[in-house]
């Protein structure tokens, strides 16, 4: 079911229709923030706490000679120096990645990019440990660095990992999809191919609270406690457990307020592993908060995909096949956080949201001289990656065919009928209705009227663009027969209780960084359960007090665990529903359930509230045979596949053409995540990730200098878009629930930064259409604008 | 967050006890005003000094901005939004409003300052192209007493300027003539961001003839830079389109951008020309009553 609902644009929005389930409703988390009682890592004082700042190197390759760290011990408020030497001798030298791969906690043998961890200090302020950094003494021996992958390969490169035995190149992995052979036949058979190189730079997810961590090892207990900036506690703790040898029991962590994590806090970074060593040293608890520069330089990056799409079609505009070819930057530590089996996240999705003959993606992933990471910043697990080819290799075909490029995708669309749709790469779209939503975003836009504006603007020699993007995006990681993250399967827990007069608790392993989770998770079970989101409190982010899950990113914390919270939430009706047989003296089978009460079918002066409920469950009396007391339950959800959200971007720029400035005038975003839970919350993510859009697509790269030199190691040289920067977002949406989620939700949090880069350059592109210029890469600086206007496009270093 | 080296602070009371301090403590002291461009550069590490000596109590003595009659003095502690709100100022020089409106942001605006901004001497300064393209001259005085200098000579380089160790800027001092006006034209990536060019200009008109005209810019060489052979260019001519675009070229060839994150050296050049077309249009529009 498809239903079409644009919202007045200039509608006044009632933020709090206090719904007792799904609607708009004001969050409940934000007095905290906006009245400055947040809770954040770096806001975690405790008794006796010591100080920890990293090291780190300032070049990007260099074999390390020796480290005097004399001068820094002997500083009188210096706690503790520690270089990789020491590590080593506790076997902590090396820390296993998320994909399998290892990654230094502080340098032994070398140092693989600028901004490594080579030794830290623990002091008694903060200021201290800084300026003791200062006093250690490190020579090295520099090497030449491998900074551009496209020679990473070369023979003469020199080896990055010669930690790993035997390792004499630079290559880190290899991985195909789709049919190869077939996929072939159809390009040597087509009407027409367009092949374009098209390069996704390297960014970052900068959120506003950098990293950070307090570590509190108690000596008598053995028990750590661990106040992290974690997206994924439970995970992490698991991991602690079995890299650092503590008992799992014996650990805490606790991710209290978080600032922003775009992925950037998936993984487990050196520093973390630094504070737990530092304070097991010391006996103290020991606060590591990196700076802005650190977070930039040194933490999870994003994207650096070099991608050549390829697309084939008939002469009409029938889409037959996409082929592509990837080099991927991992920098110098594969810390991909992706399900195992998905070495390239879900890449394998760029086939997008046609119908396809066949399908081919060919990926080598190499080692360089720059940050580890390569997955966080929004992203989807790479999907962000595959939106873009192909939402830009089909602007380039809509280019050669001269199509309109609404026409072109329309064309090709997946039919509603062909949900559930299985595509070349094997991926099982849930449910879609493409059609109605891109005509809803055209509609709102006015798109044939914006077009009859460039026609005319165009004809006086002013450049306006006009871009289209349609995606879909999977997410929702994921069933378990297939995903597992080291393997952890990625299902989640969820546990609920109400208490006897009523009041519930949920608790969740997920964590927000923003989200929302404190209202949308108490909506989800108020709308199951009949209490009103205000009685209902949401428990998450510490491992003691909340079931095992993965964490939340790549959008899966409403696909996933807001399952969870709904079939715990029924199971504890289902409970309350005997309950109330007993109270009311019927059978099960006459009551019938009105959001928060049991009534008797026929007789609706007989019926028993939820909060009634609770308390005979807990109070004195008999409860129905075999019903124990109590009104509570758990679950573990096993989502059965990933959720497919979709949506229809349309923006509007305008270049000037004598500097070639691109301002985004509109921006019409229609998305479809399913079923709405709370749609302020919803266009508040949209907001958000629209933002990071412009962003890339406009002015963010973390860009190297030929030595190795971090060119983005400040927010005055990596530009984040401001409100200036950004036009009033203009959203509508359709619903297409998914058909296997119980509430039939999908996720939202990443759809718009997946999708709204290709519609920015598409329109830039399309402002550029008198130029003859078919492709640009980001970031769409004002300089690169003008390369392209020249003719002369070039790829970002 | 960001953390300093260790320094010693000490807050000046009045001009003579700077400079008295400044005396004292010799080069390994600094004064800071704003404090938007020296900070950040102590908290990244790359400006290390021992004490640091704060001249925000000098804002009463140091902020003001006078019109008189052939000149106009700015104080050197009047901060940017006193630049950005000052009608006197925007009628006399609207360049000063054109830039103070594209100068970083609100919140660096309520504290940076004029005289922050002329001797931080980066390459991109706005308030520099905006004084070079105003010939304007600088009052700095020291304990062997005071000197004023011109713009060409108050640089000397990327972050280098004419005043010493134990000195302080005091005053800006601009000349005031007659059916002139003026305006700035910045090119930047993002609000906010330093330009990745910037031009001001500035005209006086005899009748139907330019009689004098100067164009500064930013970002484009190692300090702002005029360029006088625009003003030869442009005297006794009527302005046209033709001229304008006369004068870019002129820009174009006479400035030595470098190619960096903001931009290539060619697209700077061709900016440099651009902008100064465009800085010179409006300036004459605004003669002629037309246009902001
Ligand atoms: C985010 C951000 C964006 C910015 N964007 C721009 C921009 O777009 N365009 C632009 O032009 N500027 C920009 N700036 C710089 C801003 O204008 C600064 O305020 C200015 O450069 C310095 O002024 P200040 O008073 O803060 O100087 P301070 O930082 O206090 O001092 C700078 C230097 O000048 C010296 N000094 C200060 N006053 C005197 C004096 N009276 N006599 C002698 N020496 C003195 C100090 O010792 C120091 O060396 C930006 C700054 C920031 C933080």
């Amino acid at each position: 079911m498809t239903v079409v609902e644009p919202r007045p644009l200039d509608s006044f929005i009632d933020n709090d229709e206090k719904p007792i389930g799904y609607g708009r409703m004001l969050r409940k988390e934000d007095p905290r923030f906006i009245r400055g009682k947040g809770r954040y890592c770096d806001d975690v004082q405790l008794p006796g706490m010591l100080h920890l700042a990293i090291l780190r190197s300032p070049v990007a390759h260099a074999r390390i000679v020796s480290i005097d760290t004399s001068a820094a011990e002997a500083h009188p408020k210096v706690k503790a120096v520690v270089t990789g030497a020491a590590l080593a001798e506790k076997g902590l030298a090396w820390m296993p990645t998320l994909s399998n791969d290892v990654q230094a906690v502080l340098a032994t043998d070398k140092v693989r990019f600028q901004g490594q961890e080579v030794a830290f200090v623990v002091a008694e302020d903060r200021y201290v440990a800084r300026d003791a950094l200062e006093l250690i003494d490190v020579e090295y021996e520099i090497l030449d660095p491998v900074i551009d992958a496209r020679k990473a390969l070369e023979p003469t490169a020199p080896v990055i990992r010669d930690d790993i035995e035997g390792k004499t190149d630079n290559h880190c992995f290899d991985w195909e999809t789709g049919d190869e052979a077939a996929t072939n036949a159809v390009f040597d058979a087509a009407e027409v191919t367009v092949s374009q190189d098209i390069v996704y730079p390297r960014v970052h997810p900068a959120p506003m609270e950098t990293c950070g961590c307090v570590a509190d090892y108690e000596r008598v207990e053995g028990k750590l406690t661990l106040w992290s900036t974690s997206q994924a506690p439970h995970a992490h703790r698991t991991l602690y457990a079995l890299v650092a040898g503590l008992p799992e029991h014996k650990i805490r962590v606790i991710s209290p307020d978080i600032g922003g994590g775009f992925g950037n806090k998936v993984p487990i970074y050196p520093g973390y592993v630094c504070a737990v060593v530092g304070s097991i040293v010391t006996g103290k608890p020991v606060k590591w908060m990196e700076d802005r520069s650190e977070n930039l330089i040194s933490t999870g990056f994003a994207r650096d995909y070099i991608m050549r799409g390829e697309i084939a079609a008939t002469r009409d505009g029938k889409i037959q096949a996409i082929r592509t070819h990837v080099l991927a930057d991992h920098g110098a530590f594969n810390g991909t956080a992706a399900p195992v089996k998905f070495p390239a996240g879900f890449f394998g999705v760029f086939t997008g949201s046609y119908d396809l003959e066949a399908a081919y993606c060919k990926m080598t992933a190499v080692y360089t001289n720059k940050a580890p990471g390569g997955v966080a910043y929004a992203c989807s697990f790479r999907i962000t990656e595959a939106v873009y080819l192909v939402e830009r290799i089909v602007d380039c075909l809509a280019y050669e065919l001269d199509m309109d490029p609404v026409e072109l995708r329309i064309k090709n669309f997946i039919q509603p009928e062909q949900f559930p749709y299985t595509t070349k790469t094997g991926w099982v779209y849930d449910s879609g209705n493409y059609e109605p939503a891109m005509r809803l975003a055209m509609e709102m836009a006015g798109y044939e009227a914006l077009r009859r504006e460039q026609a005319e603007k165009r004809a006086r020699g002013e450049l306006m663009g006009i871009g289209v993007s349609f995606f879909t995006e999977a997410v929702g990681a994921g069933p378990r027969k297939n995903m597992d993250i080291l393997g952890l399967g990625m299902a989640d827990g969820c546990e609920l209780r109400v208490h006897p007069t009523g009041k519930a608790v949920v608790r969740l392993s997920v964590q927000s960084q923003g989200q929302g989770h404190e209202t949308t998770f108490a909506q989800i079970v108020a709308e199951e359960i009949g209490i009103p989101p205000a009685d209902i409190e949401v428990v998450h982010g510490d491992t003691d007090n909340t079931p095992f899950g993965l964490g939340t990113y790549g959008s899966r914390s409403t696909p996933v665990s807001g399952a969870a919270a709904a079939l715990v939430a029924r199971k504890v009706r289902d409970k309350a529903k005997i309950i109330a047989s007993g109270m009311l003296e019927v059978s099960v089978a006459d009551l019938e359930w009105q959001k928060g009460a049991f009534v008797v079918r026929g007789d609706p002066s007989k019926s028993v509230t939820i909060q009634a409920i609770a308390m005979r469950s807990y109070g004195a009396g008999d409860l129905p045979e075999g019903i124990e007391g109590g009104l509570e339950a758990q679950i573990c959800y096993n989502p059965e596949n990933l959720t497919y959200p979709f949506g229809a971007y349309i923006c509007v720029v305008d270049i000037d053409p004598g500097t070639a400035e691109v301002k985004v005038r509109r921006f019409v975003a229609v998305d479809d995540c399913g079923t709405r839970i709370n749609p302020m919350i919803i266009e508040g993510q949209v907001h958000g990730g629209l933002t990071d859009g412009v962003g890339m697509a406009l002015m963010e790269m973390i860009a190297f200098d030929e030595d190795g030199n971090c060119l983005g190691g400040s927010l005055m040289d990596y530009l984040i878009p401001t409100a200036l920067e950004v036009p009033d977002w203009e959203t509508g949406y359709t619903v297409t629930p998914s058909p296997h989620h119980p509430i039939g939700a999908k996720g939202i949090g990443e759809s718009a930064t997946v999708g709204s880069p290709p519609a920015i350059v598409n329109a830039v592109v399309d402002a550029l259409k008198p130029y003859r210029i078919r492709h640009a890469d980001m970031p769409l600086t004002p300089s690169r604008v003008w390369d392209a206007m020249q003719g002369n496009p070039k790829p970002p270093v | 967050m960001q953390v300093p080296a260790p320094f010693e602070y000490e807050r000046a009371t009045g001009v003579d006890d700077a400079i008295a301090l400044l005396d004292r403590l010799g080069s390994a002291a600094r004064l800071v005003a704003g404090g938007h461009s020296l900070l950040p550069m102590m908290k990244l590490r790359l400006a290390n000094l021992e004490y640091l000596i704060d001249i925000n109590d000098l804002h009463g003595e140091l902020g003001y901005i006078e019109v008189e009659p052939g000149q106009l003095r700015v104080g050197s502690m009047t901060r940017h939004r006193e630049l950005l709100e000052s009608d006197p100022l925007a009628e006399a020089f609207p360049i000063f409003r054109d830039a103070e409106r594209v100068i970083a942001d609100p919140v660096v605006r309520n504290r940076g300052t004029i005289g922050g901004s002329l001797c931080q001497a980066d390459p991109s300064e706005d308030l520099s192209a905006v004084c070079t393209t105003l010939d304007a001259s600088c009052l700095i005085r020291g304990s062997s007493g005071s000197r004023e200098v011109t713009m060409a000579e108050f640089y000397r380089g990327p972050y280098e300027t004419a005043v010493g160790d134990d000195e302080i800027l005091i005053e800006i001092r601009i000349p005031v003539r007659p059916n002139g006006s003026s305006a700035y034209e910045k090119v930047e990536r993002r609000a906010g961001d330093w330009a990745v060019v910037s031009c001001g200009a500035a005209v006086w008109m005899d009748g139907d003839v330019i009689s004098d005209a100067r164009v500064g810019l930013a970002a484009v060489g190692p300090n702002t830079t005029g360029i006088p052979a625009i003003s030869e260019a442009l005297r006794g001519k009527v302005p046209s389109e033709d001229l304008y675009a006369e004068a870019g070229a002129i820009a174009a060839e006479n400035c030595t951008p470098s190619t960096d994150m903001r931009g290539s050296a060619e697209y700077k050049r061709h900016l440099a020309n651009e902008l100064t077309r465009r800085a010179l249009r409006r300036s004459t529009a605004r003669i002629h009553g037309q246009g902001v």
